[in-house]
């Protein structure tokens, strides 16, 4: 048996005994692996007892579960309407020019800080009221 | 000297931390507490009731010597403040969101305690008699809901709370997870007693990690005090459309959130097919009040029409003081906008408001009159849906905003019905052709075998009348809210600001409209 195959075991078996634990262990298998691949959906499938068709199914349903790891730093940059309302869009420019290839930028709708916008996340860390100084250094300190 | 800060969110996300650490160190004790909802001063510092904010670690010397120029009196006397009726968030910035000595010493428990001595039927009645309806949008009465959940014979049934708030705009589940989480958790227990069941499940989205966090922290310390109720979190991943609910409950089944057709109801075949009361955050938090002694009362008493009650409104956008407003039905938007809310940030004239989130009407400034009541909204082609209002000034490109409107529905579209999932791709393109000046003849449909085809292109009025087309499918074809409410942003952007369509054609625009109402 693989590591891999091994640790997607305890994850599975840490959610036992849960009803519907499918999204509990996908986050966990995402958390640990910064993905969750073919390889992975058939490991889980195996270990639940579905086909791989199902998990494959929840998994690119779901904008938070990815199908290859990126071990890039991530930004997650707010573009709703309120934080477009605040102007997030002049800032995309800056925010794109400080990330490069060194920092993934994600669009996100909505991180609730909707009368502080615009607002991004690193990770657990949120930042408000942010302007193009702002926006950049959050990028750069990713 | 005692100094409190809030460990809300938003103000971490301003430096509210750091801000403490600063306070911590020159040997002071620091409280922290949920938020005022005063966010256009946070971080904010209290002491001994008086505020100071927006407060950074440079101010903490001025503050401290009474010299700061950041000082806005006594917090509980603000205008803001004042002029709420704060039922929902009676405790916000007043308590330490998960001490359970502050939510006890503050009234909590009391509703859980009325509520198991008086039994279910009559918890039903009181939450019916409060008037209290659905807080997430749909604003269904609670108590009927509640009252087919008891009726509805089974051996496990679910209380699932709802705290998806994917809407733009919206804060106030956030606000109450982050600052009172045991306020929502005894309206579950509550909403248990009367149903008759004993598991929890509250669905909070991935993009909220302080009310994850913050909600397990409480639930694990007051376990004993709900039990033989038991509630956990479910965290979401990244998908708007399961704030809708049968879309949430296949995900916490752990299965694609695709939408469910209705009926059967939730409330006779819900989570794993079982009786399942679905409530929002607000609507679950709200009934501790009630349930009190005389809560159901005073509830009923407040609010106009069939708008019963105190509404958490979110002001947000390009809004001078942004922040969490909780008063009774009935509040026109031009006094949200305006008078609490103090016009844009900005300074510039307000252009929009967006009530109700993604899939709530632009109302334009000719019409602010309108008062806040589900009837009211509904009758002018509009939603209160979870009640955020979103600012927009002069800047804004309203024709942007109705692509964006369609673009966000293609993107967290559950792809279950067609005029949804369809619908929204071709919106964002037929939108794109009207802002190009319509489109040429298309090559493959002027071949002499495409016999129905148009051989002379479309004009930008003709695809007008296409978009409307497209949106009355989408919105009487849709299975759910996503694509039947997504026309109403569009539809008023167009009748509002045809100039953002059509520049210098406006009054094509509205002959196209006006030809389409008759």
């Amino acid at each position: 048996m693989s590591t891999k195959e091994q640790r997607i075991g305890e994850i599975v078996a840490a959610h036992a005994g849960r009803e519907g634990p499918m999204l509990p262990i996908l986050h966990d298998v995402q958390a640990e692996f910064g993905c969750v691949d073919a390889e992975s959906e058939a490991m889980v499938a195996h270990a639940v007892n579905l086909s791989r068709a199902d998990v494959r199914g929840v998994v690119s349903f779901y904008h938070d579960f990815h199908e290859t790891a990126d071990h890039r730093p991530e930004v997650q940059i707010c573009r709703a309407e309120a934080c477009k309302a605040r102007g997030v869009e002049a800032l995309m420019a800056a925010a794109e020019k400080a990330a490069g290839d060194r920092v993934k930028l994600t669009t996100v709708y909505c991180l609730g800080l909707c009368s502080a916008g615009p607002s991004a996340r690193v990770g657990d860390r949120l930042h408000a009221r942010l302007d193009a100084k702002g926006i950049a250094k959050v990028i750069e300190n990713a | 000297m005692l100094i409190r800060i809030s460990d809300d969110g938003l103000a971490r996300a301003l430096g509210a931390d750091e801000l403490a650490q600063a306070f911590a160190k020159q040997g002071h004790e620091v409280q922290r507490t949920s938020s005022w909802g005063m966010h256009w001063l946070e971080p904010m510092v209290e002491i001994d009731g008086a505020g100071f904010g927006p407060a950074t670690s440079d101010d903490v010397d001025a503050i401290l010597d009474g010299s700061s120029d950041k000082a806005i009196g006594e917090i509980a006397a603000h205008p803001f403040i004042a002029g709420q009726q704060r039922l929902t968030f009676a405790r916000a910035g007043k308590t330490r969101p998960t001490s359970l000595e502050d939510y006890e010493a503050t009234g909590g428990w009391a509703g859980l305690k009325r509520a198991r001595q008086v039994g279910g039927a009559q918890i039903v009645d009181e939450v019916t008699a409060s008037g209290l309806r659905g807080r997430g949008g749909a604003g269904f009465p609670a108590g009927i809901k509640w009252k087919t959940v008891a009726g509805t014979a089974g051996a496990q049934k679910y209380i699932v709370c709802n705290a998806d708030e994917g809407d733009s705009g919206t804060f106030a589940d956030r606000m109450v997870m982050e600052g009172d989480p045991y306020a929502l958790i005894e309206g579950m227990a509550i909403a248990g007693e009367a149903v008759g069941a004993d598991q929890g499940y509250i669905y909070v989205r991935s993009e909220y990690p302080d009310a994850i966090r913050k909600l397990n922290t409480a639930l694990a310390l007051c376990a004993a005090i709900i039990a033989p109720f038991r509630c956990e979190v479910r965290v979401g991943a990244g998908a708007y459309v399961c704030g809708e609910e049968t879309s949430l409950l296949n995900s916490l089944e752990g299965k694609r959130g695709e939408v469910r057709a209705k009926p059967p109801l939730p409330a006779i075949e819900g989570l794993f097919g079982r009786p399942t009361v679905v409530n929002n955050v607000l609507t679950l938090a709200a009934v501790p009040h009630i349930l009190a002694e005389g809560g159901s009362g005073t509830y009923d008493a407040l609010g106009m029409g069939r708008s019963k009650g105190t509404m958490p409104i979110q002001l947000a956008g390009n809004i001078k003081h942004g922040g969490l407003y909780e008063v009774a039905f009935g509040v026109t938007l031009r006094e949200l906008v305006y008078d609490i809310g103090g016009g844009t940030e900005s300074g510039r004239p307000v252009k929009a408001v967006q009530v109700g989130g993604p899939l709530g009407a632009y109302i334009h400034p000719d019409q602010f009159d309108i008062k806040f009541d589900y009837e009211e909204y509904t009758a002018a082609d509009a939603l209160i849906g979870h009640g955020g209002i979103t600012v927009f000034d002069d800047t804004a490109d309203m024709g942007g905003m109705a692509r964006f409107a369609m673009e966000f529905c293609a993107a967290e579209s559950c792809g279950k019905c067609t005029p949804c999932r369809i619908g929204a791709t071709r919106g964002v393109e037929i939108i794109d052709r009207i802002r190009a000046g319509g489109r040429k003849a298309d090559a493959v449909e002027s071949q002499p075998v495409m016999h129905n085809a148009s051989k002379s292109g479309r004009l930008p009025e003709q695809e007008i009348v296409l978009l409307t087309d497209l949106c009355e499918t989408m919105k009487f074809g849709s299975l759910c809210a996503l694509g039947g409410f997504t026309p109403y942003p569009v539809m008023s952007a167009l009748k509002n600001w045809p100039e953002d369509f059509m520049p210098g054609q406006e009054g094509a625009v509205q002959k196209v409209l006006d030809r389409n109402d008759t």
